[in-house]
């Protein structure tokens, strides 16, 4: 039982996987800039990004494909930058999922066994357990080809995850599937991930992906790690304009701080003045962006009520007026388009929990939107 | 009016192309099995140009030279060339790159007759100073590998092109070093490039005279050359026996070969198509 604390104690010191300071240059271009990361063992950690942003190739250097031009990667304490890709504790699922289309399923599976030199009945044991994993046992003896897209995903995460790696990579694990299979399987992946307790790190530009699976999420643009949090985190206190534009859906507005208090902050814009229930890290006078996400907005025909207002105690604050120009329904939300009086377009999300409920507004209509100064952030870069 | 002009001047103009490409064949076929010597008249079925055929020692020899040329122009072609294409695909820098492509492909535009004197002087003059190689098999195998490779490069390295290059990084990432990739993964997966690059050179070499001309020395004769040489000669029908018989063995090769792969690419549609059916039917 010491030992295990003083393990754990030692894990903790010392994260699983660490990046430090990494820096890849192609010519003069720099893919990635300056990255630092850790990871912790049993950790689903997720790179998201746009095409372009770095992303892969961090990805490419964990697996050994590509040379950093400076920095360190620890694994467990070891760097192994010096190691080629087939010395590392390391498996990766490709997009593409690269099976060997000559080689039967139960072959490809076994493949990075008989490389590791593994005597064959432990082989046939370790096969056949991986196949059962991902329930494809039926098919061992089926080429790729034969094998739906889905099924071909799950061989490829069988083959990665048989030679029991310390870390596994997963490069846009669901990319190749198409939208109504792709939901199904994220649940499924991590359930299997999580089953076997590898830690993971995996890159995507699906951001919905990348919450769903992901226990951290690291959001990359132009070769640079912006903000790394868990999926909530990240989703309701971005910390710059880049990545509360780039999860989800955002309003923003453009304003200057005008009063700066430690508990609030009130921040005029064209179309209404903002008040922020928390302090912020700005000076009086300081441009910021305030963001709001649609579905934190609220929008009706009347006039909003002192009583709706005084719960939030913000009397004259976080109020606009527009109309509506364009609105979408959806279901079990519709979307709304509001145009303000400054010409900004605001989006509202309204859930429609009553059947006949309030989705009487429509094209043209004056309405009134709202929201609460708790549910504001303030951007300042 | 217009449409049926349309339709039967286009099969007129396409029985005229086959005539053309055909006629001469189909006329050599019919006067080997000729009873007589005559050239322009077919006085009668025989099979006497066939038997004639065995005795020949001179074409016997030529078609076995000719086969062991080919054969091993063949080999040699197929594995340098499918070196030559992975090096080219592979490696997208190296120094000296632009070149090296520009020097493997070079045999495909170069006439014959450059190749085969540039070949006859490189040769001559490495055996006056060496004493070796004597002028005969070893040489036209050596320019006939020149052209071969060329060729068979190209077919590999389009194959090359194609092949996932992930494949090899799975195969690298699950412990394979760069042989044990080569080896299991790449090859198998351009095999079929290959051969088809050992039969082009093959036949290539097989068909060849101009090159064996300049590289052939005293009593070494491949195939073609006698069959040239009884050519200028006045005709005999013998010849017309042999190339109907050489014909025929290419013929059906390449028809086997043609209905194999068609097969196997029907066959894998088919199974993809399953596949996809069974996954939907679950779903």
């Amino acid at each position: 039982m010491v030992q295990t604390e003083a393990l754990a104690r030692a894990a903790q010191a010392a994260p699983f996987l660490q990046i430090q300071h990494i820096v890849k240059k192609f010519d003069d271009v720099f893919a990635v800039d300056d990255v630092s990361l850790d990871i912790a063992q049993g950790e689903i950690f997720a790179l998201l990004g746009s095409s372009g942003c770095g992303k892969s190739t961090l990805l490419r250097m964990l697996a050994g494909f590509e040379l950093p031009t400076s920095g360190q990667i620890l694994l467990a304490g070891q760097d192994i930058v010096g190691l080629a890709p087939y010395e590392r504790p390391i498996n990766m699922m490709f997009q593409s999922y690269a099976l060997f289309p000559h080689l039967t399923v139960w072959e490809n599976v076994a493949f990075g066994l008989k490389r590791d030199g593994m005597p064959k009945d432990q082989i046939e044991e370790r096969v056949t357990q991986m196949l059962d994993l991902v329930q494809l046992k039926q098919y061992a003896k089926r080429k790729p080809h034969q094998l739906s897209g889905g099924q071909q995903q799950r061989v490829a995460l069988a083959r990665s995850l048989a030679k029991r790696p310390k870390l596994l990579l997963l490069d846009e694990p669901l990319g190749a599937l198409d939208a109504k299979l792709r939901q199904r399987t994220q649940l499924e992946l991590v359930d299997i991930i999580e089953r076997v307790g590898v830690t993971c790190v995996m890159v995507t530009h699906d951001q919905e992906e990348a919450m769903t699976m992901a226990t951290r999420i690291g959001v990359m643009s132009e070769g640079k790690i912006l903000q790394i949090g868990k999926p909530a985190e990240i989703y309701e206190t971005p910390n710059c304009l880049f990545v509360a534009d780039f999860i989800g859906t955002v309003n923003i507005f453009k304003g200057a701080v005008e009063v700066d208090e430690a508990d609030h902050v009130i921040i005029g814009s064209a179309d209404c003045k903002h008040y922020v229930s928390h302090g912020i890290t700005g000076t009086q006078g300081m441009d910021v962006h305030v963001a709001v996400r649609p579905e934190k907005m609220s929008i009706q025909s009347g006039p909003v009520s002192d009583a709706q207002r005084e719960r939030a105690a913000e009397v004259g604050f976080n109020l606009a007026r527009g109309v509506i120009t364009e609105l979408a329904y959806l279901g079990s939300l519709t979307t709304y388009h509001v145009k303000l009086a400054s010409g900004l377009v605001v989006k509202v999300t309204h859930t429609n929990d009553a059947r006949h409920g309030s989705s009487s507004l429509t094209w043209g209509d004056a309405v009134y939107v709202w929201w609460s100064g708790s549910d504001l952030v303030v951007l300042t870069r | 009016m217009y449409r049926f002009v349309q339709h039967y001047f286009g099969l007129a103009w396409m029985a005229l192309v086959f005539l053309f490409l055909y006629l001469p064949l189909l006329f050599m076929v019919v006067f080997s099995f000729n009873s007589s010597r005559q050239d322009a008249v077919f006085t009668g079925f025989s099979l006497r140009w066939y038997e004639a055929l065995g005795r020949d020692t001179k074409i016997v020899e030529g078609f076995w030279l000719s086969l062991q040329i080919a054969l091993a122009t063949g080999v040699l072609s197929a594995v340098l060339g499918t070196f030559a294409a992975f090096v080219l695909v592979r490696y997208q820098r190296f120094t000296g790159r632009t070149v090296f492509s520009g020097m493997v492909n070079a045999p495909l535009v170069m006439p014959e007759v450059v190749i085969g004197l540039s070949l006859l002087l490189l040769m001559v003059g490495i055996q006056n100073v060496f004493g070796w190689p004597e002028r005969g098999l070893l040489t036209i195998i050596l320019g006939h590998t020149l052209l071969g490779m060329a060729y068979a490069m190209v077919v590999v390295q389009s194959r090359l092109l194609e092949v996932d290059r992930s494949i090899e990084e799975a195969a690298m990432d699950l412990g394979a070093r760069p042989a044990q990739v080569f080896f299991l993964v790449t090859l198998p997966n351009i095999a079929q490039a290959i051969v088809a690059g050992f039969l082009l050179s093959f036949t290539l070499s097989f068909d060849d005279v101009v090159i064996s001309e300049f590289l052939s020395g005293p009593g070494v004769n491949t195939l073609p050359q006698v069959i040239f040489g009884y050519a200028r000669r006045g005709i005999n029908p013998t010849i017309y026996a042999a190339a109907t018989l050489l014909i025929s063995v290419i013929t059906i090769a390449v028809i086997a070969y043609s209905v194999q792969v068609a097969r196997q690419g029907r066959r894998r549609a088919q199974e993809a198509q399953q596949a996809q059916q069974t996954f939907s039917d679950l779903l």
